[in-house]
């Protein structure tokens, strides 16, 4: 069904998607790595390959990270950007199925592809304005990020482990998950408190998951760290020691 | 955008057959075209052959053609599905209306309001084809009040074309709404591309990089490393460029072959005897079509998508 549930459906449901904060992500990939290692075995899999091993790899992927720059002189610095489906409230790219393999759960809003049904015509993936959906290029079928949703309700696992698998593997702890309907859940929080934001509202997409932007560095700190000069005025201690070398 | 073979001679080439089915259905129902069992024969093959033509050349777009039926069932949300529908309910009415103008012989009484909803059938399909296009925001080439126009009016003259031709094939005389009405078509249809480039060259960016990254507060934003090196689906779908010196002359191209010589054919056809104008219809009917290919083309290849922000574009 890839009308979007109705917001009377959608009431008491949750919102979940992910909060990356980009003041922390150092870029290390290792989101979308283990986010292709487990959606390529896991219930959605494989998330296949084309040349895996040749001179011109390719493949599907369901998270990748930019790198951008931004600002100038000494204000100027570099944003690592992971980017993956932000499972939108006003999801085009599940309107414009045609087949009802895509579609927005209405008790938590993770938008899927049901791959029985979709019949590869990629007008979903045109639909995104974000570029959050690639072809498989074996199995022909649209693949994009599922929230791991084959993790996060899943009983097999131990508690700790039920989140998506690029939020594990962070090691800056830079990605975070949660339910955005919630006021009083830790993104929420986040949100609020570091000025969370959405990325090309102006397509009408209405974007569940955000980024907290990075912080901006006081000018004193950064010549500090620029240029650590030796104190003139040393401690008592030092002066101490200082009369006695010296003298 | 990609330019897909596919489903450039799928819009094309359904356009044209939807155009004369229209023309059909529309000139039928009034009484206008000749009911000779000939001309009825080519005139539907041609028609239904070019859909269908259509029609299966966009299956070769899919990645798993054997679950296009699938695609008949979203039509409460989906133009794609529309269009599916829309294109599958035509052939009836086309078919029955093939059948009674070949076998029958007749186009009055009930066989009238099946070349009616014939033409409202195509008309309906074309519609649908263009909303496809006319509804993705992430793409402002096509998210334009001209795009719908365009297709409808493109679809209109070639199918014109091609009926004239046929007309004169079959010895018959052309009815004077056609013959008259094709030139301010063909005028109409120029008009409304030359807008459609127009705006596509001037209009203001609808996203920017900053937008699409949010880091534009302490300045401009450049990509420094793509996300991978190597080419992806995005890409190869999706950020197809061609180069301005290129577009140039494909819209040259377009604006004489679709345009500019039909046009000018149109307006001498009433003039001239049938030995010229059965060639003369001909050519122009080529030359249209060709025409169309290219602007077809052009459409496709430059229109951008706002995924290219991610990928070093400054605005879309
Ligand atoms: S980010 Fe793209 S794929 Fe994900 S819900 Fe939004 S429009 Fe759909
Ligand atoms: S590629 Fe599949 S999921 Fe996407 S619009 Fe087509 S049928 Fe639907």
């Amino acid at each position: 069904m890839t009308s979007l549930p109705t917001p009377a459906e959608r009431a008491g449901g949750k919102s979940l998607a992910l909060l990356i904060d980009l003041d922390t992500c150092v870029g290390c990939h290792a989101c979308a790595v283990n986010c292709k290692e487990w959606n390529t075995g896991g219930r959605f899999g494989p998330l296949s390959d084309r040349d895996a091993y040749g001179a011109r790899p390719e493949g599907a992927w369901l998270n990748r990270v930019h790198a951008f720059e931004t600002g100038e002189e000494e204000a100027g610095r570099t944003v690592y950007f992971p980017k993956n489906c932000y499972h939108c409230e006003q999801a085009p790219c599940v309107t414009v199925c045609p087949t009802g393999a895509s579609y927005k759960r209405a008790e938590d809003g993770i938008v899927l592809v049901e791959e029985e049904l979709c019949m590869g015509c990629g007008l979903c993936a045109w639909a995104c304005p974000y570029g959050a959906r690639e072809m498989d290029p074996l199995a022909q079928v649209m693949r994009k990020c599922t929230l791991c949703i084959d993790r996060i309700y899943n009983e097999e696992l131990e508690e700790v482990d039920r989140v998506p698998a690029c939020v594990l593997t962070c090691p800056a702890g830079a990605r975070h998950f949660g339910d955005f309907a919630d006021p009083a859940s830790e993104v929420s929080r986040l949100v609020r408190e570091r000025g969370g934001y959405a990325v090309m509202e102006e397509m009408g997409t209405a974007p569940t998951a955000r980024y907290l932007p990075p912080r901006v560095r006081p000018r004193e700190t950064l010549a500090a760290v620029e240029a650590p000069e030796p104190t003139d005025t040393p401690g008592r201690f030092l002066a101490w020691v200082d009369r006695l070398l010296s003298g | 955008m990609h330019p897909a073979l596919s489903i450039i001679l799928f819009t094309t080439s359904s356009g044209a057959g939807y155009g004369l089915l229209f023309l059909l259905g529309l000139g039928g129902a009034a009484g206008l075209l000749p009911t000779s069992r000939g001309f009825g024969l080519a005139a539907f093959a041609l028609a239904l052959g070019f859909v269908t033509f259509g029609l299966v050349s966009s299956a070769f777009h899919l990645g798993h053609p054997e679950r296009a039926w699938r695609a008949f069932s979203q039509w409460r949300s989906s133009w794609l599905s529309r269009e599916a529908v829309a294109a599958v309910a035509t052939y009836l009415p086309a078919l029955l209306l093939a059948l009674g103008w070949t076998v029958a012989g007749d186009l009055s009484g009930p066989w009238r309001l099946v070349a009616l909803l014939t033409a409202l059938g195509a008309a309906t399909t074309v519609f649908c084809t263009a909303m496809i296009y006319r509804s993705l925001r992430a793409v402002p080439r096509w998210h334009s009040p001209w795009t719908v126009p365009g297709y409808l009016l493109l679809a209109l003259i070639t199918g014109g074309a091609w009926l004239l031709f046929l007309l004169y094939l079959f010895g018959e005389t052309p009815p004077t709404p056609l013959l008259h009405g094709m030139p301010s078509a063909v005028i109409a249809a120029w008009f409304v591309q030359t807008a459609a480039w127009r705006r596509a060259d001037r209009a203001a960016p609808v996203a920017t990089v900053e937008s699409a990254t949010g880091l534009g507060p302490p300045g401009s934003v450049r990509l420094l490393d793509p996300p991978h090196s190597e080419a992806n689906y995005l890409l190869r779908e999706m950020a197809f460029r061609i180069g301005r010196r290129h577009a140039a002359k494909l819209r040259r191209v377009t604006v004489v072959s679709t345009f500019a010589l039909p046009l000018a054919i149109g307006l001498i056809l009433p003039f001239v005897n049938r030995l010229t104008a059965l060639p003369a219809s001909l050519l122009a009917a080529l030359s249209m079509s060709l025409g169309v290919v290219v602007e077809r083309w052009l459409f496709f290849a430059e229109a951008r998508h706002t995924v290219t922000l991610y990928y070093g574009a400054r605005s879309v």
